[in-house]
């Protein structure tokens, strides 16, 4: 297996962990970090997967998905963040009000 | 002049109107409401520049940049994008009236740059053809829609924002991940060049795996749906209505695409099981809706119903059904659109929206109260509104293709509606046994109510000229059998 | 349902998520191996119309030409997660109004470098990796460094500078964009001799506004009456 291969796979992992913190963890401020280590998942896979070019030189599509890609990122996080702070100051708690029984509850 | 009109690249003036409505109205936020009423009146003028184009000379394809796919990125404009654009112009138009009345000054300098964007969003998504530019505008999409329902302020809101703030951002990781192996597969990502290079493989299941559950999150398909109702209940009545009326649409849009265009055609189980989700979520949408106690959690939930509706299409999967349920969902759109705005107008005049104390709101706001009626005719699916010719049209493939189940469905769903409808209307009329004050409701809020929700029960009548519309390009005949 | 009850339910929800989700990176990861081992994908093709791009860096020219259209989305998209953070609260400045000397130092020292590096950045962006939003992220941690160390201009200026130089990449990108449409048809297609000065002009005035950008999204609100 060549090393561009372990680089997919190791963003498939991030991604899946990523996954499992977001849906187990009860503080926001994880939530969002989990969201994070999903994208840069996501993001691993984009660029491994395109150096597999015969030449040597990668695709550059990829590459510029991927640019794309962290920008996106940046400014949603940024606004999660924005976000955490005022349910912060509003509420006094950094989690869901009816953490745990999410997918059960309804209003 | 005729030629002037075929010339003009209408599918870029969509486009970048609202962006650049938004650009000024973010520099001069003293003038964003004259601003953002200007933008919303030029926006359907393209868009029906637009339709024109189409039905004169076909589908059009625009390559931006002049590089053309698969290097650069395409415009595709057929009669879905078209139906879609023409809610939204509609739709969007409606809510730029009522806000300009809705919000005070300080709050309407940050909605409208928001609601512009949002609104140059949605155009660039229903006309992209191509699946990463897609990710890009759901983002925007997203992002603006969270930033709308935050303005509201209190607690509920804020959590309700940062719920689906994880929630939209988890579907559009999803949705990337999948692009990322379709563009690993076949070197593109330009839909119509997949369409002709896809083939079964494990990365492409994957892809669509992955690209539906994350497209079904946004689009809240039960039981995926639990964002949904706090986060259209406690926005400001537009930002709800926009975001009941149109957000929700996009995501379904995109899974119309790639199910029509680029999925392979999967066995008939799929089908039935988005059929079943669909089914489930029309029965528990109306039957919560029932349960509730606030009029927007009403409305709220009564969208997580209708949603259910479009899914049924897809195990019956004749191009009938595909029109009975985008039928149904323009109409949905102007339907939903009016119902939140009647719920902002009753919020605004008896400063609260608990259903069993809506004080004599027939004699005060009568004209509210036929707007909410009017669009729940539409709901329930009575003659001659858009909801009775979709359902009508999906009956009709029900029976055809001899799956008389999802007919069943069908009419419980109509049942339900006409049931939490009259539940409010009832208490329209009845005094209430404490007294609230009462506050003056700006007439324009009354009055873009009642258009849309007329609009929502004349739809049937142009029945037609709409089908018509749908068949320019047709994505519905692909072979797609269920 | 009592405490014993919920705790054994929570932890059998665990395992059955941690099963599921092992199962999706299973399947993922076999989804992966079963990709080719060679693929083009889209270079040769980028590498064909390199020359007509205008700049010879072939993630910059993907980026700011062949799918510039992108960018420009992208760049609306910084701007309205601003929207979204100015519209929750006023921004606090995190600064201490008697900085510690080594903060002081550094930032006398390293500002004005971060300032030259990303010109520098933006400049080489044509032929070797740069561009517009690598240069702008040096400019925003510039930007944090003053603010951090409470550095401040000693005029008070009014609030639309600010505004006008946050659209000014978008703006200018939407504006150089539909600019083109009559001298060649479509939207954003650079006539091949201007399209190298016409993508650094775009990504000048980009640099600015993301560098801007996200030194504002750091401050997490809007300017208040003491900025």
């Amino acid at each position: 297996m060549n090393s561009l291969l372990l680089y997919a796979l190791a963003g498939v992992g991030l991604f899946t962990l990523g996954l499992y913190a977001l849906i187990v963890h009860a503080h926001l401020l994880r939530k969002i970090l989990a969201i994070n280590v999903m994208g840069s998942g996501v993001f691993l896979v984009l660029v491994a997967l395109g150096g597999r070019t015969p030449g040597g030189a990668p695709d550059p599509v990829p590459h510029a998905m991927v640019i794309t890609g962290i920008v996106v990122a940046v400014s949603a996080t940024a606004l999660a963040l924005a976000l955490l702070l005022r349910v912060q100051a509003k509420t006094g708690r950094t989690r869901f009000p009816e953490q745990g029984n999410i997918i059960l509850k309804e209003y | 002049m005729g030629t002037a009109v075929a010339n003009t690249p209408w599918c870029v003036m969509v486009i970048l109107l609202p962006l650049a409505g938004a650009l000024v109205s973010f520099l001069w936020p003293r003038r964003s409401v004259p601003l953002g009423l200007v933008t919303a009146l030029a926006v359907p003028a393209c868009v029906a520049g637009l339709g024109w184009q189409v039905a004169e000379q076909g589908v059009q394809r625009y390559a931006v940049g002049g590089w053309g796919a698969p290097l650069g990125i395409d415009l595709y404009a057929d009669g879905l994008s078209l139906l879609l654009l023409l809610m939204t112009a509609l739709v969007g138009l409606g809510i730029s009236v009522y806000s300009s009345g809705y919000f005070e000054r300080k709050t309407a300098a940050v909605f409208w740059p928001l609601w512009l964007f949002l609104w140059a969003a949605l155009n660039a998504l229903f006309l992209s053809a191509d699946i990463f530019n897609l990710y890009v505008t759901l983002e925007l999409l997203g992002l603006s829609a969270v930033a709308l329902v935050a303005l509201a302020g209190g607690a509920d809101a804020l959590i309700a924002a940062m719920r689906y703030l994880l929630v939209s951002l988890l579907g559009s990781l999803l949705y990337l991940l999948g692009v990322a192996l379709l563009y690993h597969s076949f070197g593109s990502v330009d839909i119509a060049i997949l369409a002709q290079r896809v083939e079964p493989s494990p990365a492409v299941w994957a892809a669509v795996g992955l690209m539906s559950a994350g497209l079904l999150l946004k689009t809240a398909l039960f039981p995926l749906h639990f964002w949904l109702p706090p986060a259209h209940a406690s926005a400001p009545a537009p930002v709800s209505a926009l975001l009941s009326a149109l957000v929700v649409k996009a995501s379904f849009y995109i899974l119309l695409r790639l199910w029509l265009e680029v999925f392979p055609p999967s066995d008939a189980a799929v089908g039935q099981l988005l059929g079943v989700l669909g089914a489930s979520a029309v029965l528990w949408g109306g039957i919560q809706a029932l349960r509730q106690a606030r009029l927007k959690l009403l409305i709220a939930y009564s969208t997580v119903a209708q949603l259910g509706y479009f899914f049924l299409a897809f195990p019956l999967g004749t191009s009938i059904a595909w029109k009975g349920a985008l039928y149904l969902l323009l109409s949905h759109a102007l339907a939903k659109a009016a119902m939140f705005m009647a719920a902002g107008n009753i919020l605004r005049c008896c400063g609260h929206d608990h259903i069993v104390a809506l004080d004599r709101v027939a004699k005060r706001l009568p004209l509210t109260l036929t707007a909410f009626t009017l669009a729940g005719i539409s709901s329930m699916g009575l003659p001659p509104s858009g909801g009775f010719t979709g359902k009508w049209l999906l009956l009709d493939a029900a029976l055809y293709t001899g799956q008389w189940w999802w007919a069943l469905t069908l009419i419980l769903g109509g049942l339900l509606a006409a049931a939490y409808v009259f539940k409010v209307v009832g208490y329209a009329f009845t005094p209430a046994e404490v007294s609230h004050e009462v506050r003056v409701v700006p007439v324009r809020m009354e009055w873009t109510a009642l258009v849309l929700a007329l609009a929502a029960v004349l739809l049937g009548l142009g029945t037609p000229w709409l089908l018509a519309l749908l068949d320019i390009g047709f994505p519905f005949d692909s072979g797609y059998a269920g | 349902m009592n405490i014993a009850d919920r705790r054994w339910l929570s932890l059998a929800f665990r395992w059955l998520l941690r099963l599921l989700l092992l199962l999706l990176a299973g399947g993922l990861a076999y989804a992966v191996l079963s990709l080719p081992d060679q693929a083009v994908g889209l270079t040769n093709r980028v590498a064909a119309n390199l020359e007509t791009s205008g700049v010879s860096n072939p993630v910059t020219a993907v980026l700011l030409n062949f799918r510039g259209y992108d960018t420009l989305l992208e760049m609306a998209v910084l701007l309205v997660a601003l929207l979204g953070v100015w519209s929750l609260g006023i921004a606090v400045v995190p600064c201490r109004v008697d900085p510690e000397p080594v903060l002081s130092m550094l930032v006398g020292g390293l500002v004005p470098m971060m300032i030259l590096m990303a010109g520098y950045l933006l400049w080489v962006g044509a032929d070797a990796p740069g561009g517009a939003f690598q240069a702008g992220s040096v400019l925003a941690a510039s930007g944090i460094l003053l603010l951090l160390s409470c550095k401040r201009l000693p005029v008070r200026l009014p609030v639309w500078p600010l505004r006008l130089v946050l659209i000014l990449g978008l703006a200018t990108f939407v504006t150089v964009g539909a600019a083109l449409l009559p001298v060649n048809g479509f939207f954003l297609q650079y006539p091949p001799g201007l399209a190298g000065a016409l993508i650094l002009f775009i990504e000048a005035a980009a640099t600015l506004s993301i560098g801007v950008t996200l030194a504002a999204l750091f401050l997490g609100g809007r300017p208040g009456p003491d900025a």
